[in-house]
């Protein structure tokens, strides 16, 4: 079930539309961040709201990267390796994660503290290697930088 | 040159309703609302104004075809979703200027007798979305925007439609699927979007690059604005630079500054003096050039004669120490993961490429391997559905075309020397 908040968040949104149907992506974004994650109940809840079937709104769901089918950390580091990025040290950052966090790429930390996720290219790639954590961009990003900035993440 | 897209970027206050109109913002779109619709089409035909997503199609064309049409409503799109790799001149328009992109889209919306317009924002730009609403918000509380702007009578809406991590939604028809709730495959074509595309409504999609210079031509005239950079191909131009460069950043210049200008005098030259090895001149799908191609004016229209693309302007500029074989494998890495999957060629081809230039990297490849990629490339060119797949063919083929001989080094030695 959606919060009565995220009901109400899904109404003003399905006015912005001429038919339900358009509404199915940011209401999965919705359901994601009620539910941790996209999961099954997650798309009950879009297809029961919207009155999408839930096979449409699943198939749909798998096709994007940023709805998370399974469930994620508290916190989302989210790194670029995409080519600017990847020539100026962006490997180096992912064999930093594996060895001081044991955070590999579609992996989380035992604690739920992490998940990580290789993105491609996030338009930050003028301030390479960069990366975003949960909403947050980081750029120029040093292994030492890096280590600061996860350190505020708890 | 005069900046236009990026003016006032430093004023902190720059995405600032009031900001925006202290600098002069928004009497375009007062002028605007006072002509025909037809004399605005004829001043972006008369200022040559070319889309700036990549294909560098005439705006005034797309226009007049969707005016044409007679069904409404009609819906405006602007594509926001910037995903080529290397690209990020959109950015600062999104989140330091969001006015001119909204009073460009006001503009273009009368013009074309659209009620309604979409910025289609990708998911991974979420600081631009809480900038855009409370622009489109500030927008709509000064009645720049809604059912009676600025008191004349005449209606545009605006909202932006998140985008969820599919760089194929950049593609128009992709984008409009996704935009109706649907996975982000391509259409066919035609029907054009200009008659059925959202809704099956009449449809335009610009890129927020394109729409943000509509002030600027109604402010000076298409005559004006066509005797700014290359007569062929005119106009102000956002260069984003990356990777092994002295200054990075996105820069506006005339469109038709050299690639060696823009790398040399403007960006002050390669990271630490180093040798240059190669630029990708138009985002990561266009065709790379050595080091002696660079005498290129970059536009639309005079990159293809000089054997690239000018594409989405994102130059990545990479010196001696870098490995071409694993800079091609990257990209085509990329390319496998955004195929959408909806035809043969795209779907299985750039898996085979990217398997082939992974064994390649690491030191497995065999004797064959480059012919076999050629062979690869050439079955997928001008098979597939949509531009992605032929991208990813001409991607391998312009890396061999001027790179051979470090792809057969690395099949004989049996390893990369880089590493
Ligand atoms: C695979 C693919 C990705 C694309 N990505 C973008 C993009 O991120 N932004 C964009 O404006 N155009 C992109 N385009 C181009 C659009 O299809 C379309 O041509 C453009 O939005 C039209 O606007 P314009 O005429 O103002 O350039 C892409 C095209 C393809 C084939
Ligand atoms: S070329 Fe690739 S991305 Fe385009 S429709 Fe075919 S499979 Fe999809
Ligand atoms: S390549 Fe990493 S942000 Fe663009």
């Amino acid at each position: 079930m959606l919060s009565e908040a995220a009901i109400k968040e899904l109404e003003e949104l399905r006015q912005k539309y001429p038919n339900a149907r358009a509404a199915l992506l940011p209401a999965i974004y919705i359901a994601q961040r009620e539910f941790g994650w996209a999961s099954p109940d997650a798309y009950e809840a879009v297809s029961e709201a919207l009155g999408v079937p839930k096979a449409i709104a699943r198939g749909v769901g798998t096709f994007y990267a940023m709805y998370k089918h399974k469930p994620m950390g508290r916190n989302i580091v989210q790194l670029c390796t995409n080519v600017s990025c990847m020539i100026l040290g962006a490997e180096k950052l992912v064999d930093f994660l594996k060895n001081k966090y044991g955070l590999e790429p579609g992996g989380i930390t035992p604690d739920g503290r992490f998940s990580m996720v290789i993105m491609e290219c996030i338009g930050a790639c003028g301030t390479a290697p960069a990366m975003l954590v949960n909403d947050d961009f980081y750029e120029n990003l040093t292994e030492k930088s890096l280590e600061e900035i996860l350190g505020k993440y708890k | 040159m005069e900046k236009v897209l990026l003016k006032n970027i430093e004023n902190p206050n720059s995405a600032d309703v009031n900001e925006y109109k202290k600098a002069g913002g928004y009497s375009s779109l007062s002028k605007a609302l006072g002509l025909e619709r037809k004399a605005i089409i004829e001043e972006v035909k008369k200022a040559g104004l070319r889309g700036r997503g990549g294909a560098g199609f005439p705006v005034a064309m797309k226009w007049t075809f969707a005016s044409a049409d007679p069904k409404f409503p009609k819906y405006l799109l602007c594509n926001a979703d910037e995903g080529e790799p290397g690209t990020f001149k959109d950015r600062p328009i999104l989140e330091k200027n969001p006015h001119l992109l909204i009073e460009g889209m006001a503009i273009s919306g009368h013009a074309l007798g659209a009620e309604f317009g979409y910025i289609y924002l990708r998911g991974e730009y979420p600081e631009a979305k809480n900038i855009l609403n409370r622009a489109i918000k500030q927008a709509y509380d000064s009645g720049l925007l809604g059912d009676n702007i600025l008191g004349k009578g005449i209606k545009f809406h605006l909202a932006v439609h998140q985008g969820a991590g599919a760089y194929i939604c950049g593609e128009e028809t992709a984008l409009i699927e996704s935009l109706e709730g649907d996975k982000g495959q391509p259409r066919i074509k035609p029907p054009f979007p200009v008659n059925v595309g959202v809704f099956a409504k009449p449809t335009v999609v610009n890129n927020v690059e394109t729409l943000s210079n509509l002030p600027h031509i109604i402010e000076i005239g298409g005559d004006a604005y066509s005797k700014i950079g290359s007569p062929e191909c005119p106009g102000p131009k956002l260069y984003c630079v990356s990777g092994h460069i002295e200054k990075p950043g996105v820069y506006e210049l005339p469109m038709g500054t050299t690639l060696r200008e823009i790398i040399y005098t403007h960006c002050g030259g390669i990271k630490g003096g180093k040798k240059l090895k190669a630029v990708i001149p138009g985002g990561a799908t266009t065709p790379i050039l050595p080091p002696d191609k660079i005498d290129c004016p970059m536009d639309f229209v005079n990159m293809p004669k000089h054997g690239s693309m000018l594409g989405s302007g994102a130059v990545i500029v990479m010196d001696e120490s870098v490995c071409l074989v694993k800079v091609c494998y990257r990209i085509l890495k990329f390319l496998e993961h955004e195929s959408c999957g909806k035809c043969t060629p795209c779907r299985e081809g750039t898996g085979w490429l990217r398997n082939i230039l992974e064994r390649l990297e690491s030191g497995k490849g065999a004797d064959g391997d480059i012919d076999l990629m050629l062979s690869v490339s050439g079955n997928m060119m001008g098979k597939t559905f949509c531009p992605l797949g032929d991208g990813a063919a001409s991607v391998v083929q312009n890396f061999l075309k001027h790179f051979r001989p470090e792809f057969e080094e690395h099949i004989k030695d049996g390893k990369c020397k880089f590493k």
